[in-house]
């Protein structure tokens, strides 16, 4: 199905993308991918707290739209203007800080699902953005997060286990990566947490132990004996992680494809998630979090406060699709925020909480150049508790499309317990 | 809209309830600020004297003595410092808790000193606003001075110290947050300060006058109540410039629909009070409109007070909002403090969780909010609950909650007492309390650098290597704070960066760290390896040290290493100040402390 799509797209403008003719010859012309391939990877992206999915992804052609923002609407689309919404399809379009994205939308990398979320009423951060990490809206008893579970019951993804590097201390035996899920934060996030292992870290220069030699062994034999507590466990975890990012060396990166990365922390991130892609540590999953999204004063419009926020993630994630390259045949961007803003904008040029939102989803496997989803509509009887863009996709709907299709998972039923999977929104062929 | 409300009903219904809580209080010994205005006049709390405290029973404890003492100033304090455990002893672990809940009782002069030389900290907010403007408003004078023309060098440099200036202030307040907790005898008090003050989280790089607002809400808004009266401890942060602007309710105004309590700026006179409902018909301006703000309201149920599952509605959320537009902040000519802002005041009737708010009113109307949401049972319950977590254990057990809460509501929310109530628990002495938690970077920082009795830190480094490790002090941008359980705290980075911590204070790397501060350090210096270890184990480990790793201290009697194959990226740099830097290869005493303090027994408390 996305073969087709890539022939459609054309080989002139995915150069330009910094995609590689490789890239573009295996999908154009329907070829199985190389049996050598690397395993497909997921990046989750969590914008927290609440995006403004109205502005982000921006319904010009509802009269409501402009009527309820006053003050902060994104401009309609119009020809050579630099501040106004990039159309897409003549009802829905980018921000203009999204520019760096349209270029993915028009080659069908990109596709859009709009008035997504969760079905909990609640409009708090830290419950919404719990819910859609554990993968159990309105469930609070669950203790771990779906992309752990996920880790936990596997996909089909063969090629994430270790290939050992390190011969003489470990039998190349038959066991996950240490690195085959990374969250670039400093604490595990909800989304990550469980039984199956996971790395946090802030950035890879900081993974290392500043001991040498015997030292760092006597460290090792510290942390690796003991009891199965969280602390001894973790500190097994370390040293292998340790030793295959060594082997690795990824300090010698160099973005491909004239990538630049915006110099924000989230840019760094993202650049050094493609670092562990392309150093092979049999990278599965990969999470980062980026925050600043809870305009209640002053978001702006076409530029402003929520312009610089998308200005950094936009950047970003143009940087790491042109410089992963050919590699977005196997790799899937997910974006989410834990739920969107109030249509109307507050008594500060701001918006305070909402409910449904709006998901990017980039890759090969993407049917994309589409915005996805049933639009509910902005007049009054059409929204949620009066005030809300309404829900019509479960949140549930598209991870679990992610998890099946994209990485092969088959075990839905563990992975988001509860919920009655219905017919898959359509993002991925 | 699905949102039920319950029966409304006066404020003064609950009166009778009240009055019940206030024979308790004063049965106490305790003072009462119970009133709630519109009913009766409120009279400002005291503190003069405390409650006394219960007696403490010692039955039912599983700890013996030393290990009581070790849990004591482990969850107490910020870990023990060179012989404070026998200190501990010797007085008594009640005694010594109890005078804990008494800071003013102890002389903290030494750690006065300290603080006074950071004058940024001392200083009133408006002269800090004075002494270094905002750095944006520098500049922006600057280019309009220069009227077109390009800034010059010495604009340059004008910005530039401006930014450096207004950068102090936070690193002060930040140097002084560590050093006291390191230093200060009033340990208890600084425990305190730590919980409320990742309780009410604020950020600092919110922007506008945020970090001017920083030095004063911990001065003079947590620490004064860090062991009061609840409600007093919520009442100072609603009106803190500090809370006021990082939730954004300085601003949050009547909407457009509602009656003010006084003319509206720019000739909204028509709908001011006298209980008229804005009619339609008004042609509102174009302009950027003034109108409600959620954002504190919200938050002050969710996370300050009742806690998510405490049973609010989206329509209480949208009603506290109402009746806390006004509360603002004045503005720097005028002292930079609270100010409530009649213009701004939505007077219409609002009902909050039940109770009924009459129109017209002004200020009363948010004081009745904060006094129906101090004495709200979820409140008691949410409050006592994270004090359990933070004290007792990550899952306390529901019995020991429920004491606490209904300590705290027996004693309208005097801090000192559900903080005895816990720690006087079988519960905390139980033998699966002890080590059951897992120290945030804050305690891990600060615990090792008392235990090698470092010297404070007058530099910002400390202050960054805790922000390195995952925990910025005023750097946490959701307003929920910080975790107080250990397993967010514990992953493969996390892990590493203690590791590389502990070597760095026994590489005396970390400002202030030196092992010749260290009682007995020069004859250690030469002693057998297992003299090291055991010294090592007894005052560092509490003399508790799994078998596991006592053999690792002890193993290998000759000095290691020079640096050898130290592997990159981890140089210390002006970009990155919180990296700490490659240890060259420790030696003797030094490598069993920094290995003790890396080890697994040492990430806990």
């Amino acid at each position: 199905m996305q073969r087709r799509v890539f022939v459609k797209s054309g080989a002139l403008a995915l150069v330009t993308m910094g995609l590689s003719p490789s890239f573009l010859r295996r999908t154009a012309f329907g070829m199985e991918l190389p049996a050598t391939r690397k395993g497909k990877v997921l990046i989750c992206l969590f914008q927290r707290g609440a995006a403004d999915a109205l502005n982000v992804v921006v319904p010009h052609g509802e009269r409501a739209y402009y009527a309820m923002r006053p003050t902060i609407a994104v401009p309609q689309p119009a020809t050579g203007a630099r501040n106004a919404t990039i159309d897409l399809d003549g009802f829905f379009g980018l921000h203009p800080s999204l520019a760096p994205f349209k270029p993915l939308y028009d080659q069908r990398l990109l596709a859009i699902i709009h008035a997504v979320g969760s079905p909990s009423t609640t409009r708090s951060h830290f419950d919404a953005q719990d819910y859609m990490e554990s993968g159990t809206p309105d469930d609070k008893t669950t203790t771990d997060g779906w992309l752990n579970r996920y880790l936990a019951v596997r996909g089909t993804c063969d090629e994430c286990r270790l290939q050992d590097t390190t011969a003489g201390t470990r039998a190349a035996e038959n066991r996950p990566a240490a690195f085959r899920a990374v969250a670039f934060a400093p604490q595990t996030p909800r989304i990550l947490e469980g039984p199956a292992p996971t790395i946090a870290m802030n950035s890879l220069d900081e993974f290392s132990v500043r001991a040498t030699g015997t030292q760092a062994e006597r460290l090792e034999a510290l942390y690796r004996t003991g009891s199965a507590d969280i602390v001894h466990a973790t500190g097994s975890e370390t040293f292998d992680a340790v030793r295959m990012l060594r082997a690795a060396n990824p300090q010698q990166y160099q973005p491909s494809n004239n990538a630049v990365y915006p110099r924000s922390p989230f840019g760094q991130r993202l650049k050094q998630i493609a670092q562990l892609i392309k150093a092979g540590v049999g990278l599965e999953i990969a999470f980062a979090d980026v925050g600043g999204w809870d305009t209640h004063v002053n978001q702006g419009g076409a530029t402003g406060q929520l312009a610089q926020r998308l200005d950094d993630f936009a950047q970003s994630v143009g940087a790491l699709v042109a410089d992963l390259g050919d590699r977005m045949a196997d790799v899937t961007i997910l974006s989410m925020s834990e739920f969107g803003r109030m249509v109307r904008e507050n008594g500060n040029g701001g918006t305070d909480h909402g409910h449904a939102g709006a998901m990017f989803v980039i890759g090969g496997d993407v049917l994309g150049g589409k915005v996805h989803g049933r639009w509910p509509g902005l007049e009054p009887e059409q929204l949620y508790e009066g005030r809300d863009l309404a829900l019509t996709t479960d949140f549930r709907a598209v991870f679990s499309e992610v998890a099946a299709r994209h990485l092969g998972a088959q075990r839905l039923d563990v992975i988001f317990p509860g919920y009655t999977q219905g017919a898959p929104p359509g993002l991925l062929g | 809209m699905p949102i039920t409300t319950p029966r409304p009903r006066p404020v003064c219904a609950t009166r009778g309830a009240l009055h019940l809580h206030i024979t308790f209080a004063i049965a106490l010994g305790a003072t009462a600020s119970l009133a709630i205005a519109g009913c009766a006049s409120r009279s400002p709390s005291l503190h003069a004297t405390a409650s006394p405290l219960p007696a403490a029973s010692d039955a039912g404890r599983d700890l013996t003595a030393d290990q009581q003492v070790l849990q004591v100033v482990n969850r107490l304090a910020f870990g023990p410092r060179p012989g404070e455990a026998a200190a501990i002893r010797k007085m008594g672990v009640d005694r010594w808790i109890a005078r804990q809940l008494d800071p003013s009782s102890i002389d903290d002069r030494q750690t006065d000193a300290f603080v006074a030389r950071f004058p940024d900290y001392g200083e009133p907010i408006a002269d800090l606003q004075r002494g270094a403007p905002e750095p944006n408003k520098v500049a922006a004078g600057r280019r309009k001075a220069a009227n077109g023309a390009p800034m010059t060098a010495a604009d340059s440099v004008a910005v530039r110290d401006a930014r450096r200036a207004a950068n102090r202030v936070v690193q002060d307040v930040q140097i002084v947050r560590v050093a006291r907790a390191e230093m200060s005898h009033r340990e208890l008090q600084e425990v305190m300060t730590d919980f409320w003050l990742n309780h009410f989280s604020v950020y600092d790089r919110k922007g506008g006058p945020m970090r001017y607002y920083l030095p004063s809400f911990d001065r003079d808004v947590i620490r004064p109540h860090a062991l009061g009266k609840f409600r007093d401890l919520l009442g100072a942060v609603a009106k803190s410039p500090a809370m006021l602007f990082y939730l954004d309710n300085w601003e949050s105004a009547a909407d457009s629909t509602e009656p003010t309590l006084a003319p509206r700026p720019g000739g909204g006179g028509r709908q001011q009070l006298a209980g008229a409902t804005a009619t339609a018909a008004g042609v509102r301006p174009r302009r950027r409109e003034s109108g409600l703000n959620e954002n504190y309201g919200r938050e002050l149920l969710e996370l300050h007070t009742l806690g998510v599952d405490g049973g609010y509605t989206q329509q209480d959320v949208i009603n506290v909002a109402r009746a806390l537009t006004g509360w603002s902040i004045a503005r720097p000519e005028e002292g930079s403090g609270f100010r409530f802002r009649p213009r701004f005041h939505d007077a219409g009737e609002k009902i909050v969780l039940g109770h009924v708010l009459p129109p017209g009113r002004g200020v009363e109307d948010g004081e009745d909010v904060l006094d129906i949401l101090a004495r709200h049972p979820s409140t008691a319950r949410y409050i006592a609950r994270k004090l359990c977590q933070r004290f007792a254990g990550d899952a306390p057990s529901p019995e020991l909650v429920a004491r606490a809460a209904e300590t705290f509501t027996r004693t309208d929310g005097d801090i000192r007492q559900v903080v005895w109530t816990i720690v006087t628990s079988p519960e905390f002495y139980a033998r699966a309390a002890y080590r059951s938690k897992v120290k945030s970077p804050f305690e891990v920082v600060v615990s090792s650098l008392r235990a090698v009795d470092a010297a404070p830190d007058t530099s910002p480094r400390t202050a960054q290597i805790i922000a390195r490790m995952g925990e910025p002090i005023f750097g946490h941008q959701a307003p929920d704070g910080y975790p107080e359980t250990g397993e967010s705290w514990m992953n493969t980075g996390a892990i590493l960066n203690r590791i590389n911590f502990g070597l760095a204070v026994a590489a005396q790397r970390v400002p202030g760290a030196t092992l010749d501060r260290w009682p007995g350090s020069a004859a250690l210096m030469t002693a057998s390896r297992a003299v090291q270890v055991d010294a090592v184990v007894t005052s560092i480990l509490g003399g508790d040290a799994s078998p596991d790793t006592r053999t690792i201290l002890l193993s290998g009697e000759h000095p290691l290493l020079a640096s050898g194959d130290a592997p990159s990226g981890m140089k210390s740099s002006a970009a990155d100040p919180g990296a700490l830097g490659s240890a060259a290869g420790l030696q003797g005493l030094a490598q069993v402390v920094g290995l003790a303090l890396g080890a697994p027994e040492f990430q806990r408390r």
